[in-house]
């Protein structure tokens, strides 16, 4: 489903993605484990085409994601649930707005949102906050809110880079579990992470980054 | 289509509201740029008046001897007439002309007795001719050298003409009219830039603001149009509320200049600002929609980015 082709990414005078060629395929649970800077934001940032490779190629299926045209882009990337470590919410716009944007970007009807939002809304346990703006929440229910979204256009993909580093350890297991349901489902899931704690509790597939490289590529069944 | 739009308008006006002190602050700036065109059209219309009352008080007149004929001096008024140059032409008889002197010299007693003294009326008539601009008083003196109808067998029946005497104040006057419409030009043109810069980037820092919630709408599949049109309705509800507030605010300011200082001014600012009221009204909402239409699209261009 994604490949990456020998991709480098050089910032500067600084490498941060480093001859990186990986497959992930349809259906898998990845985990990007590294520390800071290993390049695994880098490595999402790539998916997106928010980042150009310096050498190499990143196919999302058969398609060159770096060689789309603006409005092709908008269209790959309605097929890419994201989730962020600060969350990227609208800020301005409620717990509703915010999911009725992601379904009004991809053209869903007036009814189709005020029939699916509060149903979302209610999967990530936030059907009390549907009015509420991201300030007036907690980071962990930020987060869900951020994972409904993600999810609300039923994605192909969930990029979810560090969704578990502003979290404390209750609100990052709701988190994780979320997630594994949603791969359960048959959404190809792609987290990064630096926390040890949250790679054993998912126990699939984990890439360790460093310093750009990916070192090590393990299977690894809980 | 039209559901997008809808969107688009709806989460303008939600954002407008939503916007609180950083909307308020770009109204104000719209505001204070649409004051600014206010005021330079008013100051335009004060300047307008008080030249063309210059010009109005601006004219030529032809006086003729004693033994010119009033069918030649007819002839030359219809020739002067014919002169695109010329916007008005007025006839003044002989005996008119011993009237108008006599009225005016009424309580000069001397004068007076001199004249009845003489028996005959040693006046001779004369035409007051208007040119449309100044500088084309020139043309019409030339065109009174060459005509063939001013001359009554070896001599013209011209006896004087003023506009020979007040050549230099013309001319004077044309370069100072001239001068002080280019000047207003120049500085019409001059606070028109620096408002619509202070606008634009008033504008562009309210959509600094929103970069980070740009860049998140892209990546949830929005598109460019999405993402835009909402600040570019924003831009247009800046433009149409800061219109008003400055419609509003004229009418009591226009109100107290017209009348503390109609006299000065030579123009009642008020009775203007009221008469033109629709043509301000229709300049002041295309300025401000295109300055807030514009000020987003381009604003908001660098954010939106692959």
């Amino acid at each position: 489903m994604i490949y990456f082709n020998n991709v480098s990414k050089l910032y500067k005078d600084s490498l941060a993605l480093d001859d990186v060629s990986i497959t992930i395929a349809a259906g898998e649970f990845v985990s990007v484990v590294g520390h800071s800077g290993a390049g695994k934001t880098t490595l999402t940032k790539m998916i997106l085409a928010e980042e150009n490779p310096s050498t190499g190629t990143v196919f999302f299926e058969s398609i060159n994601v770096h060689t789309l045209k603006n409005s092709d882009l908008t269209r790959l990337r309605r097929r890419i649930g994201v989730v962020f470590q600060d969350f990227k919410l609208l800020q301005n716009k409620t717990a509703y707005e915010n999911i009725a944007f992601a379904m009004e970007a991809v053209g869903k009807t007036d009814e189709e949102i005020a029939s699916d939002v509060p149903h979302v809304l209610e999967l990530v346990d936030l059907g009390s906050k549907i009015f509420h703006f991201p300030n007036q929440m907690s980071g962990g229910e930020q987060q869900r809110l951020a994972i409904a979204r993600a999810i609300i256009n039923q994605p192909e993909i969930i990029i979810a880079d560090e969704p578990t580093g502003n979290l404390d350890p209750i609100n990052t297991h709701e988190i994780v579990q979320i997630l594994k349901k949603i791969n359960d489902l048959g959404t190809t899931v792609i987290l990064t992470t630096h926390n040890r704690g949250v790679i054993d509790s998912v126990g699939k597939r984990v890439i360790t980054m460093e310093k750009g490289k990916i070192i090590r590529d393990t299977k690894h069944h809980k | 289509m039209m559901t997008a739009l809808k969107r688009i308008i709806k989460a303008g006006f939600i954002n407008f509201r939503r916007g609180g002190l950083v909307s308020f602050a770009a109204v104000l700036v719209m505001t204070i740029t649409l004051s600014v065109i206010t005021l330079i059209i008013l100051l335009n219309a004060v300047l307008y008046f008080s030249l063309n009352s210059i010009k109005e008080k601006v004219d030529v007149t032809i006086y003729f001897t004693v033994d010119a004929s009033e069918d030649r001096i007819m002839l030359l008024k219809s020739s002067l007439q014919k002169l695109p140059e010329v916007a008005e032409v007025s006839y003044t008889s002989a005996d008119e002309a011993l009237q108008l002197f006599r009225t005016r010299h009424e309580s000069d007693y001397p004068t007076i007795a001199a004249l009845d003294e003489i028996g005959v009326n040693p006046l001779g008539a004369y035409l007051n001719v208007k040119a449309k601009e100044i500088s084309q008083y020139e043309n019409i003196a030339n065109f009174m050298k060459s005509d063939n109808a001013l001359v009554l067998g070896s001599s013209s029946i011209i006896d004087k003409v003023d506009y020979n005497k007040n050549k230099l104040v013309i001319n004077r006057l044309n370069s100072i009219i001239l001068g002080a419409h280019k000047l207003s030009f120049l500085i019409t043109i001059i606070l028109i830039i620096i408002s619509v810069i202070i606008t634009f980037n008033t504008i562009r820092l309210t959509i600094f603001i929103s970069k980070e919630e740009i860049g998140v709408m892209q990546l949830v599949g929005a598109s460019k149009m999405h993402v835009r049109g909402p600040f570019m309705v924003e831009g247009v509800i800046y433009g149409i509320i800061a219109t008003l507030i400055t419609l509003v605010l004229f009418v009591p300011t226009t109100a107290w200049v017209g009348s503390n200082m109609t006299v000065f001014l030579g123009l009642n600012m008020y009775d203007y600002y009221v008469s033109n009221f629709f043509q301000i009204f229709a300049i002041l909402l295309l300025s401000g929609i295109i300055l807030g239409v514009v000020s987003s699209f381009l604003a908001i261009r660098r954010y939106l980015n692959k």
